[in-house]
C-alpha cells in the first residue's frame, strides 16, 4: 500500500509542463515591424546586405507564396497562424558580426551557458565531462541571426567552410547561388516558399573533395523574442568522397502564444560522399492544457546526387506543440543510400505528424527507415512516409519498420505509409506494429523493485534503442535524458 | 502545394446528374427512399467523381479514368434472358439456391427458391414496401464517410436482392448470386443487395459473374451485410469476365455483431478498372473476421482494393490478407485502414499485403494505415513488393522444370494459398480453376520471362 501511495505522490509531484529550457531572456532586439509585404522582404534582404539576385529570389518566392493556400492534410489540428501579426525579423541589437566572443552581448552568452551550449572553444557539451575528448563546432542561431560560430579557423585549415549562410552569400556567392533552392525549390510547399522569402539566417557547410570533416558540426537554434517566427535555412554540401556529421538542437522559452518555426534544410552529396544529420528537437511543447508551444513546420530534404553517396537522418522529436515534417532523401545517384532513424515522443497535447520520403530514382539504391513513435497523455502521433521506386530504379531496396507504443488511454498512434513500386526488381518490405507496454514486462521490472516510472523509462529506452545507437554520443546521452523527461507524468 | 484548383464538372459528372434527374421519378421507393436518394446524390454532386486529392482515391483517379457515363441499362427482355438461361444451365450448382441479377435487375424467373430459413425478395419490392429498419440497413449511412461512389450507388440503386436468414438457421450450401449482362449496348448498372443474418445463423454467400462478352460496361455494385450476434458468415466473390475498358466499382459493407464470425474472399481477374472498397465495422464484442483477396492483373488493368475496418467492440480479432500478381503494364493498389476506436480495447488486428511484380512496366501502390485510439491493443501490418524469388526458381529449374512452368508453379502457389482457405470444396475448386486458367493464358501468350532477373 505504501509503495502504491509513493508512486501516486511522485506522479502528482511531477509537473508535466516542466520544461527545463522555458526561461526567456531580456535582450535588446532589433525587430522588423509585424506583418509581411514586399517591403519587409526587402528590409530583411537589405539588413543582410544581400546581392540583387538574392533579393529578387526572395521577392519571387514571396509573390508565389501569396498565391498558395495553407495545406491542411496532415493529422494535426491547431489554430491557424496569423501571418500578418508575426515579426519576420528579430536580431539581438548591436550585432554586426562580432569578430570574437568578447564582442557578443554577455546576456546572450549567459543564455547559451544556461542551455549548456559551449560557445567557448575547447569546451564540451554537457553530460560528457571526462568522456572522450571530442570537440564540436557550434553555430548558434538566436531568433533570426547567427550569433557566433566556433572553431572556424581550425575548420578552414581543413578546407571546410562552416559559417552563417548570410556570411556565405558574401564570401562564397558562387556556391550559394549554385546550390540554394536546388533541393527544396522555392515553390516546393507553403512553408518552404515562405521561408525562401523571409529566411534570416542559418548555417552553411561545404566539405571539399576527399575531406573528412575533423569535428562534428552543430547548430543550436533558440527562439527568444515574442511574436516572432523563426525561418532559418541550412545548406550542407558534401563534395566527392567527403564526410560530415552535423547536429542540430533547438529550444524556446515557455510562452502562452504559439510560435512558428518554418525552416528549410537542404543537403547535397556528390559521388561517394556522406552526410549524417542528427536532430534533437526540444522546442517548447506547450503546457499541460495544450496552451502555447512551437509549431514546427520544417522542410528537410537531402539529394544524393552522386554515385554511392549516402544521407542519413536521425531525429529525436520530443518538443513542439505541433510537429509536421518529413526529412527526405532523393536517391538520384546510382548505388546511393538513404537512412532515416526517428524517435518521436508526444505527451500532453502535442501532435506529431512526421516521417520520411525515400524516392528511389537511381539504380541499385537502398534505403532503410526505422521509426519509433511513443504517444502518451492526450497526444496524437502519426508516422507518414513514402517509399517509391521509379521505373528506372532497378534493384531498389527498402526496409521500413515503424513501431508505435501507446502509454495511456487518451492518446492515439497512427501509421500512414505510401509504398509505390514502378518496376519489377524493386524489393520493398514494410512492417508496422502498435501496442502498449506489456503488463508482463512491467510486472517483471516492478517485481525487481523498479517504480512504474522507472520501469516505463527502462522499457521505452529499450524500445528506441535501435535509433539511439545511430546518434552521435553527445546527443545520445542528451536524448536519453530527454525521453525520460518527456514521458514524466505519463504513468500512474 | 499548388493553389487550389476549382474544377468544372466533367462530362461524366454532367451525364450522371442528367441520368439521375431523368430516372429519379421512375426509380423504386416511396417518399422516404426518395429523400434518401436525394441526400445521397447531394453528397455525390457536392464531391464530384473522386480524384487524386481525395485521400481514399489517391491512386485511382476516377475523375480522369472515367471519361464518360454510359446510359443506364434497361430492364432485360425475354430474348436476352433466354440466352442467359442457356449459359446458366451449363454451370454446376451447389444446391444452396441461385439468384440471378441481370444488368442490375433481379430476375426471379431465372432464380431458384432458397432453402428453408432463408428468404429473398427484390430490392425494388423492399424499397416500395418501405420497411424503415430494412431501408436503414440498406442506406448504410454511417459507412464510408461520405464516399462519393457509395453515395452515387445509393442514389441510383435500381434493384438487387434482399436476403434474410432466420435466427439460428443453418444454410449448409452456399447461396449464389450470379451477375449477368444482357444489354446489347454498353450500359451502366447500379445495384445494391442486402444480407441480414439473424443471431446465431450460419450462411455462405457466393458472388460470381457470367457474361457473353464483347461490351465494356460500367457497374456500380454494393453489397451490405448485417451480421447478427454469434452468426457465422462466409462470403466469396469472383470478379471475373469483364471486358477491356470496363469499369467496375464494388462497395462492400459489413456490420458485425457480438461474437460473430465473418470470412470473405475475393478473386479479381478482370479487365479494365476494378475497385473494391470494403467497409467493415466490429460493432459487438469478441467478433472475428477475415478479409482476403487475390488479384491477378495484366494488360493495362487497374485493380484497387481499399479497406476501411473500424473496431468498435471489445476484444475483436481482424485479419486482412491481400495478394497481387502484376504483369504487363498493370497497376495494383492496396489501401487498408484499420481504425481502433477508444473503447475497442484488446483489439487484435493484423493486415498483410504482398505483391509480385512481374514486369518492368507494372506498378504497385501500397498504403496500409493504422489509426489507433485505444492503448491496450496489438495491431500490425506488413507490406511487401518484389519479384519471384530467384532461389526458388533455381530450385525448380534444377529439378528439370522449364522457366515458364517453374514460374507458373510458384505463382499458382502464391495465389492459390489464400483461395484454399475458403472452406468450401466446390468454391475452392472454382477459384483454383480460375487461377489456373489465368496462368494458362499467360503462358500461352508467351509471357513469363519477366521476374526471373536478379
Amino acid at each position: 500500500m505504501a509503495a502504491v501511495q509513493e508512486t501516486v505522490d511522485r506522479v502528482k509531484s511531477i509537473d508535466v509542463t516542466e520544461y527545463k529550457y522555458g526561461f526567456s531572456s531580456v535582450i535588446e532586439m532589433d525587430k522588423a515591424p509585424a506583418g509581411l509585404n514586399e517591403d519587409i522582404v526587402r528590409l530583411i534582404s537589405s539588413k543582410k546586405n544581400e546581392p540583387e539576385w538574392l533579393t529578387e529570389w526572395r521577392l519571387e518566392a514571396y509573390r508565389r507564396w501569396l498565391t498558395l493556400e495553407e495545406p491542411d492534410w496532415a493529422r494535426v489540428n491547431y489554430p491557424r497562424v496569423k501571418f500578418d501579426e508575426l515579426h519576420y525579423y528579430a536580431a539581438p541589437k548591436s550585432h554586426s558580426g562580432p569578430k570574437s566572443l568578447d564582442e557578443v552581448d554577455p546576456e546572450l552568452l549567459r543564455v547559451y551557458e544556461k542551455l549548456g551550449i559551449p560557445l567557448q572553444e575547447q569546451e564540451l557539451l554537457a553530460g560528457v565531462e571526462g568522456a572522450a575528448q571530442r570537440r564540436v563546432a557550434v553555430d548558434a542561431v538566436f531568433d533570426s541571426v547567427s550569433v557566433v560560430t566556433t572553431f572556424k579557423n581550425e575548420l578552414a585549415k581543413a578546407g571546410v567552410i562552416f559559417c552563417p549562410i548570410s556570411e556565405a552569400v558574401h564570401t562564397h556567392p558562387e556556391l550559394v547561388k549554385k546550390y540554394l533552392g536546388s533541393v527544396v525549390p522555392t515553390s516546393d510547399n507553403y512553408y518552404s516558399t515562405l521561408n525562401a522569402a523571409v529566411f534570416s539566417d542559418g548555417s552553411f557547410v561545404y566539405i571539399p573533395k576527399g575531406v573528412r570533416c575533423p569535428m562534428e558540426l552543430s547548430t543550436y537554434f533558440r527562439i527568444n523574442e515574442q511574436n516572432t517566427g523563426q525561418f532559418e535555412r541550412t545548406l550542407i554540401i558534401a563534395d566527392e568522397g567527403s564526410y560530415v556529421s552535423y547536429l542540430e538542437g533547438c529550444t524556446a522559452p515557455r510562452r502562452d502564444e504559439n510560435q512558428l518555426h518554418a525552416a528549410v534544410v537542404e543537403l547535397i552529396t556528390h559521388d561517394d560522399a556522406e552526410i549524417k544529420y542528427s536532430t534533437v528537437q526540444n522546442w517548447y511543447p506547450g503546457d499541460a492544457e495544450g496552451k502555447g508551444g512551437i509549431y514546427n513546420f520544417v522542410t528537410k530534404r537531402g539529394d544524393c546526387r552522386g554515385k554511392n553517396s549516402k544521407i542519413s537522418w536521425t531525429q529525436v522529436e520530443t518538443g513542439s506543440a505541433i510537429t509536421w515534417k518529413y526529412p527526405s532523401c532523393i536517391l538520384r545517384g546510382d548505388g546511393s543510400r538513404g537512412e532515416f532513424y526517428s524517435i518521436a515522443i508526444s505527451n500532453g497535447h502535442q501532435q506529431v505528424d512526421s516521417g520520411t520520403k525515400m524516392l528511389h530514382l537511381g539504380k541499385n539504391t537502398t534505403s532503410r527507415i526505422i521509426s519509433k513513435g511513443i504517444s502518451a497523455g492526450k497526444s496524437q502521433n502519426t508516422y507518414r512516409g513514402q517509399v517509391s521506386a521509379h521505373r528506372k530504379a532497378t534493384n531498389a531496396r527498402n526496409f521500413t519498420n515503424c513501431d508505435s507504443l501507446l502509454i495511456g488511454n487518451d492518446c492515439g498512434a497512427h501509421t500512414v505509409p505510401y509504398i509505390e513500386a514502378r518496376n519489377d526488381s524493386a524489393q520493398f518490405e514494410h512492417e508496422a506494429t502498435t501496442s502498449k507496454i506489456s503488463e508482463d514486462q512491467m510486472f517483471y521490472c516492478q517485481q525487481r523493485g523498479l517504480s512504474a516510472e522507472e520501469a516505463t523509462a527502462l522499457i521505452v529506452n529499450g524500445f528506441v534503442r535501435d535509433v539511439l545507437q545511430q546518434l552521435p554520443m553527445e546527443f545520445a546521452v542528451e536524448a536519453q535524458k530527454l525521453i525520460a523527461i518527456s514521458l514524466e507524468g505519463s504513468v500512474g | 502545394m499548388p493553389a487550389r484548383i476549382v474544377s468544372s464538372r466533367t462530362d461524366a459528372e454532367v451525364a450522371l446528374a442528367d441520368a439521375y434527374g431523368a430516372a429519379k421519378t421512375r426509380l423504386p421507393g416511396g417518399e422516404a427512399v426518395r429523400h434518401l436518394r436525394d441526400d445521397a446524390f447531394g453528397i455525390f454532386a457536392g464531391a464530384g467523381l473522386p480524384h487524386r486529392r481525395v485521400e481514399a482515391w489517391h491512386y485511382t483517379d476516377l475523375r480522369s479514368l472515367m471519361r464518360e457515363a454510359l446510359p443506364v441499362a434497361a430492364r432485360p427482355n425475354g430474348s436476352s434472358l433466354g440466352a442467359i438461361n442457356g449459359e446458366l444451365a451449363g454451370r454446376p450448382s451447389f444446391g444452396g439456391g441461385r439468384l440471378v441479377v441481370v444488368d442490375g435487375t433481379f430476375v426471379p424467373s431465372l432464380s431458384d427458391a432458397l432453402p428453408e430459413g432463408a428468404g429473398v425478395r427484390s430490392l425494388a419490392d423492399v424499397l416500395s414496401e418501405g420497411r424503415p429498419e430494412l431501408i436503414d440497413l440498406l442506406a448504410a449511412r454511417d459507412f464510408g464517410e461520405g464516399d462519393a461512389v457509395l453515395a452515387l450507388n445509393a442514389a441510383m440503386m435500381q434493384d438487387g436482392v434482399v436476403i434474410e436468414i432466420d435466427p439460428g438457421a443453418e444454410i449448409v450450401e452456399p447461396i449464389e448470386i450470379v451477375y449477368a449482362t444482357a444489354s446489347a449496348q454498353p450500359a451502366a448498372s447500379f445495384f445494391r443487395s442486402l444480407v441480414v443474418v439473424g443471431d446465431g445463423a450460419k450462411v455462405r454467400i457466393a458472388e460470381s459473374s457470367i457474361g457473353r462478352g464483347g461490351r465494356a460496361g460500367q457497374t456500380f455494385g454494393c453489397l451490405v451485410f448485417k451480421v447478427g450476434d454469434r452468426a457465422e458468415v462466409g462470403h466469396t466473390a469472383a470478379i471475373t469476365r469483364s471486358e477491356a475498358g470496363s469499369l467496375r466499382l464494388d462497395s462492400f459493407v459489413a456490420d458485425l455483431g457480438a461474437r460473430a464470425q465473418f470470412d470473405s474472399f475475393a478473386l479479381v481477374d478482370s479487365e479494365g478498372l476494378v475497385r473494391r472498397q470494403l467497409f467493415m465495422r466490429f460493432s459487438g464484442d469478441d467478433a472475428k473476421a477475415q478479409l482476403r483477396g487475390v488479384s491477378l492483373c495484366q494488360g493495362r488493368e487497374h485493380v484497387d482494393t481499399t479497406l476501411d475496418v473500424v473496431h468498435r467492440g471489445l476484444g475483436c480479432e481482424g485479419r486482412e490478407h491481400f495478394r497481387y500478381i502484376l504483369d504487363d503494364a498493370a497497376t495494383g493498389v492496396f489501401q487498408g485502414r484499420i481504425r481502433v476506436e477508444k473503447q475497442a480495447q484488446k483489439t487484435d488486428g493484423k493486415m498483410m499485403s504482398r505483391a509480385l511484380v512481374l514486369s518492368d512496366e507494372a506498378s504497385m501502390h501500397n498504403k496500409p494505415e493504422l489509426e489507433i485510439f485505444a492503448d491496450d491493443v496489438a495491431c500490425g501490418h506488413g507490406a511487401t513488393v518484389g519479384s519471384l524469388n530467384a532461389d526458388q526458381l533455381f530450385y525448380l529449374r534444377a529439378r528439370g522444370l522449364d522457366k515458364r512452368s517453374a514460374e507458373s508453379l510458384l505463382l499458382e502457389a502464391f495465389a492459390g494459398e489464400l483461395a484454399d482457405e475458403v472452406g468450401h470444396e466446390g468454391l475452392v475448386a472454382r477459384f483454383r480453376a480460375e487461377i489456373a486458367h489465368w496462368l494458362g493464358e499467360r503462358t500461352k501468350a508467351g509471357k513469363g520471362s519477366g521476374g526471373s532477373k536478379g
